[in-house]
């Protein structure tokens, strides 16, 4: 019993960094058809200037933490929103050579920051209490799952509330839809393509200072990793479904954890399995529109 | 006559490399329907997209004194252009609130005009528009449009696929706008276009063959056989439509 | 949009022998001009000729054919999934997967499957044998399954394959790939002419061979009905369905075929590098060839090769670079970008996708047209 309680939240505290990674890709390409590579790297320069600034301030403490999650939820939007603005727009409509600019951003960042930060994984500290356990249920859960977890939550809230609530989260909505339409009302569609990459920028920036937490190191590549379960997690939940990305999410890293300990280590290949049997059975994904 | 809104010259359009819009000229006047008429697939709603630059396109339109021919979508819209695509294209995940909420643009958006003209819709603010009825997704559609004060409205089969009833909705809600703005309306049921169209352009082949009042047209058996086949004229919905009212 | 595929009118003859028909129908100074090419490619290790700051040495030293060789066979792999991609317009993220699948499967059976009865020279044999087989199954599986989706969802699947493969070799199963160390060449059954440094030459021809061998297989493919079938499915796939023939099993072959491809340069990699890596098995390994394509211009056949062979050599001399003592006295800002090639090569290629949409091959047909050309405009149309 206290096994699966400790799988179960370990692989909700993995689904949410997956998720972290995975609403910007999903908002991305429902909206503008762009497969983002470099959304890896969104994560991973956010991930590396916030363990730099926390570091720097208050190593180890909440205080650091907090200055770090600050930092990378800007580099991430920020970085972001300048490679839509510069690099994207230029190749507007045109979605292989826009995906095609993207593998390379995605292939130089990463040997730019192997430059400045090296090879070798550099080990974070973080706050002790993140460090110690809790238990529930008997299980002995490890307290930073209970972060990523709840700061998922807060991402995913925030999400909703900016997609429902505001004009521009209307356009979104309804450009996911039917994007040539919503030029058909008069409306910009391209301003919104710059705040859906910030958005999704900004998580995977703060889905990187809480992978540098989880996994207790940053390095160059660490956003690559997590972009080939994001992309698994996208296409299962549907592209350009949020609420289909969450459950993909928590399913992927739920079903990754069972399989990593009851099957031996095959975590990552039930993972593979399961999304081509889903693309199979259904090519759109669990949640996505009809293509 | 006065200046026509829009005028048409030397257009064309393509899809994929294909031709679908072919040299095609005409104007359509400040006030009025226009109707652009034509046998199924001659390219009416290439036409219409080709205006609007939701396909590519090249040749000279104008609304007004405004050269709209380079300009992206969204600043076409915004010159005055309302748009109701054929299909009726609400966003069917969004719901009727935020449809119309979405397509204001004026500081002043007429929503109480849209009130009195579709109360159904306007019930019914809340739902999801894809779950709406088909008459029901193309009043929001018309609404869509009608919300805002347009100079022009580009209007495509808003009768496609609807009971004789609803057909009559739609057109008195047109014939209501078209007494403050002009359309140019893509219709295939000819009831429709005798009610509201004093003006006529008729494509065939992706090319204007006829242009002329509404009555040259429909008064002429041969003409309407010539141009768009004879099933519009024998339209099942005709008669029991017009004897409805 | 792409005159080499364009020009050739479409007789049906897939029978015909593949070199004899087509140079019937190219103008004669360009297979000609193949020819000597070839000819002149072969002879090279014969030669002392130096080109500083291209090649490491003169033509005849193993250092330089062995990075020629590989260059060769990163342009046949690179051909290969060409043909896919630019021809029959398949995105795949994949095809390490069957790179890696010649090369590790050679070499596992060449460790595993030793008769100690059976002559060296025939155990080599049906290594190759079984690799081929191996290959040729694996890849009529994964495409079978991954063309039942289309555009970015096809992307997906065979990239999850390739994961699964790169899993695979990472974790190792009973020792047999070595894991990140790497497998390495078990010579005991591999032909004496081909190990050492002393007959890189032989390994070198070996790659022009693969090279030349690949290249004729794709320009056979592209040249019969299902290349000129895979062609208009990719403009429009609604027409070819019109005239009664399946995309799925055309898409299907020139996936297996492009894949077997993959794994013939495979098995030449392991020899040429005595040993596979597990880096060619990675997703990144096959974004690099999808770099390699652009760079060198998707809708050109050669272009794959120019590509292969640029990025080939433009790795390892910006490695070199990277090393020298002019880079080390360059302050910080200049020093950590410009030592890391990736970074050189990733910038290079955005600039390529922005500004040079033909790619290297595309320059010919650009200064001629003296107008833009955007060769993948059909590719996108097909995705979206």
């Amino acid at each position: 019993m206290s096994t699966v309680v400790l799988l179960l939240i370990t692989g909700l505290g993995l689904g949410a960094l997956y998720f972290l990674v995975a609403s910007g890709l999903s908002l991305i390409y429902g909206l503008m058809g762009v497969l983002n590579f470099a959304h890896g790297s969104f994560l991973t320069i956010a991930a590396f200037l916030g363990w730099e600034v926390g570091r720097r301030v208050s190593d180890g403490t909440w205080w650091g933490l907090a200055l770090s999650a600050m930092v990378g939820l800007a580099v991430g939007a920020i970085v972001a929103a300048a490679t839509e603005y510069l690099l994207i727009r230029r190749l507007y409509e045109r979605h292989i050579e826009q995906a095609l600019v993207t593998v390379g951003l995605a292939l130089a960042s990463v040997a730019l920051f192997e430059g400045i930060w090296g090879t070798d994984p550099i080990y974070t500290r973080k706050p002790d209490w993140l460090a110690q356990t809790t238990e529930i249920l008997g299980a002995k859960i490890p307290n930073d799952r209970f972060l990523l977890i709840a700061c998922a939550l807060i991402v995913l809230g925030g999400i909703v509330l900016f997609l429902r609530r505001t004009r521009y989260g209307l356009i979104i909505r309804a450009g996911v839809e039917n994007r040539s339409m919503v030029t058909a009302l008069g409306i910009d569609v391209r301003r919104s393509f710059t705040i859906v990459f910030a958005i999704g920028g900004a998580a995977a920036g703060l889905g990187g200072v809480l992978a540098s937490v989880y996994y207790g190191y940053v390095s160059a590549h660490l956003g690559s990793v997590l972009l080939i379960f994001a992309f698994i997690v996208t296409v299962i939940g549907g592209l350009g479904s949020l609420t289909g990305a969450a459950i993909a999410s928590v399913l992927v890293a739920v079903l990754q954890q069972f399989a990593n300990f009851y099957l031996a280590g095959t975590g990552d290949f039930v993972v593979v399995v399961a999304l081509a049997v889903v693309l199979l059975v259904r090519p759109r994904g669990l949640l996505g529109k009809v293509a | 006559m006065s200046e026509p809104i829009l005028r048409v010259a030397g257009l064309h359009g393509r899809i994929g490399g294909q031709q679908v819009v072919e040299d095609v000229s005409f104007e359509v006047p400040a006030t009025g329907v226009t109707a652009l008429l034509g046998r199924n697939g001659v390219g009416k709603t290439s036409t219409i997209k080709s205006i609007l630059g939701l396909i590519d396109r090249t040749g000279e339109v104008h609304l007004g004194d405004t050269r709209i021919d380079r300009m992206p979508t969204h600043r076409i819209v915004q010159q005055g252009v309302g748009y109701v695509p054929e299909d009726r294209e609400v966003f069917g995940s969004l719901t009727v609130a935020e449809n119309l909420r979405l397509a204001e643009r004026d500081a002043a958006p007429r929503r109480e005009f849209i009130q009195r003209l579709f109360p159904d819709i306007h019930d019914r603010r809340a739902q999801r528009a894809g779950t709406l009825s088909g008459g029901q997704q193309q009043m929001v559609s018309l609404a869509r449009a009608l919300v805002n004060e347009n100079r022009l409205l580009l209007v495509d089969e808003p009768t496609k696929g609807l009971a004789p009833r609803i057909v009559d909705e739609v057109a008195d809600a047109l014939a209501e706008a078209a007494r403050t703005v002009p359309i140019l309306l893509v219709e295939q049921n000819l009831h429709v276009i005798r009610k509201l169209a004093e003006r006529v352009v008729v494509l065939s082949g992706g090319r204007v063959v006829f242009t002329g009042t509404a009555s040259d047209l429909l008064d002429d058996e041969d003409r309407i056989q010539r141009f768009l086949g004879v099933h519009d004229a024998a339209d099942p919905h005709d008669s029991t439509a017009g004897s409805a009212r | 949009m792409n005159p080499q595929l364009t020009d050739a009118p479409a007789p049906a003859r897939p029978s015909a022998p593949p070199p004899a028909a087509s140079a019937r129908r190219r103008p004669l100074p360009i297979v000609l001009g193949g020819v000597a090419l070839v000819v002149g490619l072969a002879v090279l290790p014969l030669l002392a000729i130096e080109i500083p700051g291209v090649l490491p040495g003169p033509t005849y030293t193993p250092g330089t054919l062995q990075l020629l060789a590989y260059a060769m066979l990163i342009a046949a792999l690179a051909l290969s999934y060409r043909m896919m991609f630019g021809l029959a317009g398949l995105l795949s993220f994949g095809h390490a997967l069957f790179f890696a699948a010649g090369a590790y499967g050679l070499g596992m059976s060449l460790d595993a499957f030793a008769p100690a009865e059976w002559p060296s020279g025939l155990v080599f044999a049906a290594s190759i044998g079984i690799t081929l087989v191996f290959g040729l199954v694996l890849a009529a599986t994964v495409g079978a399954l991954a063309l039942r989706v289309t555009g970015i969802s096809f992307a997906m699947v065979t990239l999850a394959f390739a994961q699964a493969g790169s899993v695979l070799i990472r974790r190792n199963p009973d020792s047999a790939t070595g894991g990140d160390e790497g497998l390495s060449l078990d010579i005991a059954n591999v032909p004496e002419g081909l190990v050492g440094v002393v007959n890189t030459r032989n390994l070198y021809w070996m790659a022009l061979a693969v090279l030349v061998f690949v290249y004729l297989v794709v320009l056979w493919v592209e040249r019969s009905r299902a290349g000129h079938v895979a062609e208009a499915a990719r403009e429009n796939e609604l027409r070819v369905r019109v005239i009664g023939i399946r995309p799925y099993s055309v898409k299907l072959l020139i996936f297996v075929v492009a894949s077997v491809l993959a794994a013939i340069a495979g098995m030449g990699y392991l020899l040429l590098q005595s040993g596979a890596s597990p880096r060619i098995a990675t997703a990144d390994f096959t974004l690099t060839l999808l770099v390699i394509v652009v760079l060198g211009g998707v809708g050109y056949r050669w272009g794959a090769i120019v590509g292969g062979i640029v990025y080939t050599l433009l790795d390892q001399r910006l490695t070199a670079l990277a090393g020298s003592d002019f880079i080390a006295g360059l302050p910080a800002v200049l020093r950590v970008p410009l030592s890391e090639p990736l970074f050189i090569l990733g910038t290079l290629f955005i600039l390529v996708v922005l500004f040079l949409p033909g790619g290297i091959a595309g320059i010919p047909q650009r200064i001629r047209s003296g107008r833009k050309q955007h060769p993948v405009e059909a590719e996108e149309a097909t995705d979206a």
